[in-house]
């Protein structure tokens, strides 16, 4: 009772922000709807990308148990966002899929990720080959600042040795991809930290589009950038949706309705973090299922 | 009892003073004290030796940078000197690359081992080993090397000679291994590993971990991301830690000294038992000094002093700029 501070003023005021907040959200994705025909993109139809799939995944930090049994499907060629406050082990899920979770001491795991039907945790499993399927893209831009903004989008390849006919034609085609080419084709060998922080990050798209990804996991990417910088990268994630499975990790709920066909909500009720619904997006935000989840979309917490 | 405040008028800052306590006031006047003392020392060290330096240039001319005889001559007349500490001076740096050479690799490797392959357990004693080197007298690392690693040396000198000797440093005059400028650079490299193996810790371990990761992700192994990542980010550090390295080979005296032939003759055969380091050449031509010779000698540290001083005040800055830069 002391922390219920919810008058029936409060209340009725925070109530109207909520529908207001859904109405724009499912206004918003209708139009996305029309503009990718959203009904086409259902499981298994497309050959696009490849499938990833969460079974039962665990997540621990030493003693600390902070991800609990959370299996997803990802079909090839979709976009899921992740969406729930901060701390519900969102970010801590998408670096279970690409197996960037063992990289903190002491962290440990449970469960399966299934790429293509391929246990990724398997023994004997080259991580680096994982990695090359799963790329990733980071919550602040890093480029390395050592190479030019060319060297940087085909570190990748240099990185996983692997040979490629022809590198101008793979430079342009990552740097158009991710939206980038028109503004830095003129300076290619100029060093990559000269960029804005929009630019980086487009960048870094770039180079993870460049060793030719199946999924790609992207864990707040506009989290650091303007709202001009967040859009263009918007419109990067459309671009791409249709040739790769994109999981992209969102505290802004906007972004999750106008990028994703489905989205997953996470949640830590003083536990372990736990995907609570999993839905298309549309559903998501205009009927969810579960009480949090509307909570939370809503905007009456986090 | 509001002023109001002539918009146009900007005033002077204001300045700030405070009055500390007796306590404070004594206690900064002892630190104060000896942090002069220390550049008091220095100042006197450097004024003392310059003045002597300037005697000897006086009474040699700049020849006696440059000349490598060292002859004391006297006759009824007075004695007559002819001193030059040329071969010396080579064979200072000669040594201290060949330390270099073969030091600053294997710090790099004992580095990156320590920073991203060593387990746990195994980095903290490695790492209170390897300070330990840096605190053994060197002394212990001259008889270790003359009487340990000297006849191992000599064994790799004459493999270099028998197959490289085409190159003309690995090639000899006389078949005289024992000795030589390189068994020298082995034992100065043992000497080195210490400091640069800890400044070349400290950089790795300052690289930013975004970037790791942003490497891992790409599909890169764990020598992918040493090599785009750890070393475009440390090698102005590694620079600067190989320049400390430098710095003490440049001084060190007592271990060249023993496993080391000193010869007056500018000598670039590595190989070849005969050299010198101006340090060590203090150190035999000191005893039995006098007058003019006694200037010659503390001349010779001069120039040592400068050339470790300039090492020094490089290598401080170059990774004082890089851990600052963070680049």
């Amino acid at each position: 009772m002391t922390t219920d501070n919810n008058t029936p003023e409060n209340s009725a005021e925070k109530n109207e922000g909520a529908e207001m907040t859904t109405q724009v959200a499912s206004s918003s994705l209708a139009n996305i709807s029309q503009a990718h025909n959203l009904g086409k993109r259902t499981p298994g139809t497309q050959a696009l990308g490849a499938g990833l799939e969460a079974r039962g995944v665990h997540a621990w930090f030493g003693k600390h148990h902070a991800l609990a049994n959370v299996s997803l499907d990802f079909s090839a060629g979709t976009v899921t966002a992740l969406i729930g406050p901060s701390g519900c082990g969102k970010s801590t899920f998408i670096r279970t899929l690409n197996r960037m979770h063992e990289f903190i001491p002491s962290a440990a795991m449970a469960g399966e990720v299934l790429l293509d039907g391929k246990d990724v945790y398997a023994p004997g499993t080259d991580v680096t080959k994982i990695r090359l399927q799963i790329g990733m893209v980071f919550q602040k831009p890093n480029p390395f600042p050592s190479m030019t903004i060319g060297e940087n989008v085909l570190s990748g390849l240099k990185l996983a040795q692997l040979k490629v006919e022809n590198k101008d034609d793979l430079l342009e085609e990552c740097l158009v991809r991710a939206g980038l080419w028109k503004e830095v084709k003129d300076r290619l060998g100029a060093h990559a930290g000269g960029l804005s922080g929009g630019q980086q990050q487009r960048l870094c798209i770039a180079r993870s589009l460049a060793v030719k990804p199946k999924v790609l996991l992207m864990d707040e990417p506009c989290s650091a950038l303007d709202p001009g910088s967040t859009l263009r990268i918007e419109d990067t994630i459309n671009e791409l949706s249709s040739s790769m499975t994109i999981i992209i990790v969102t505290h802004n709920m906007q972004q999750a309705a106008r990028v994703s066909d489905y989205t997953a909500f996470f949640l830590s009720e003083g536990g372990p973090g736990q995907m609570i619904e999993v839905a298309p997006t549309s559903e998501i935000f205009s009927r969810p299922q579960d009480k949090r989840t509307e909570n939370y979309v809503s905007g009456r917490f986090g | 009892m509001s002023t109001t405040l002539d918009a146009g008028h900007v005033p002077a800052p204001r300045e700030l003073t405070t009055n500390p306590r007796t306590s404070d006031k004594i206690f900064r006047g002892v630190v104060t004290g000896f942090g002069m003392t220390a550049l008091l020392i220095l100042t006197l060290i450097g004024l003392f030796l310059s003045i002597r330096g300037i005697q000897t240039i006086h009474m040699q001319g700049f020849g006696f940078l440059t000349r490598s005889n060292w002859e004391v001559v006297q006759t009824d007349a007075g004695t007559t000197y002819n001193l030059g500490v040329g071969a010396m001076l080579l064979g200072t740096v000669l040594i201290s690359i060949i330390a270099l050479v073969i030091g600053v690799p294997l710090s790099v490797a004992l580095a990156l081992f320590l920073t991203f392959y060593a387990p746990a357990r195994i980095k903290t004693f490695l790492v209170s080993v390897v300070d330990l080197m840096a605190a053994f007298p060197s002394v212990l690392y001259g008889l270790w090397g003359f009487f340990v690693l000297m006849p191992l040396a000599t064994y790799w000198g004459k493999l270099l000679f028998k197959y490289l000797n085409w190159i003309p440093i690995f090639d000899a005059p006389q078949y005289f291994f024992e000795r030589s400028p390189f068994i020298a650079g082995v034992v100065l490299a043992i000497m080195i590993i210490p400091i640069v193996t800890s400044v070349a810790r400290e950089v790795f371990a300052q690289t930013p971990l975004d970037r790791i990761q942003a490497a891992y992700a790409l599909g890169a192994t764990k020598w992918g991301v040493i090599k785009t990542v750890v070393f475009p980010f440390g090698n102005s550090g590694l620079i600067g830690g190989a320049m400390l390295g430098l710095g003490r080979a440049f001084g060190e005296t007592v271990a060249v000294y023993s496993v080391l032939n000193i010869v007056f003759k500018v000598n670039i055969h590595i190989l070849y038992g005969s050299g010198g380091n101006v340090a060590s050449m203090i150190i035999q031509k000191w005893g039995e000094s006098t007058g003019g010779e006694t200037t010659a000698l503390l001349a010779a540290g001069f120039i040592l002093f400068l050339l470790t001083l300039l090492v020094n005040l490089g290598a401080n800055f170059i990774v004082r700029n890089t851990l600052k830069s963070g680049k």
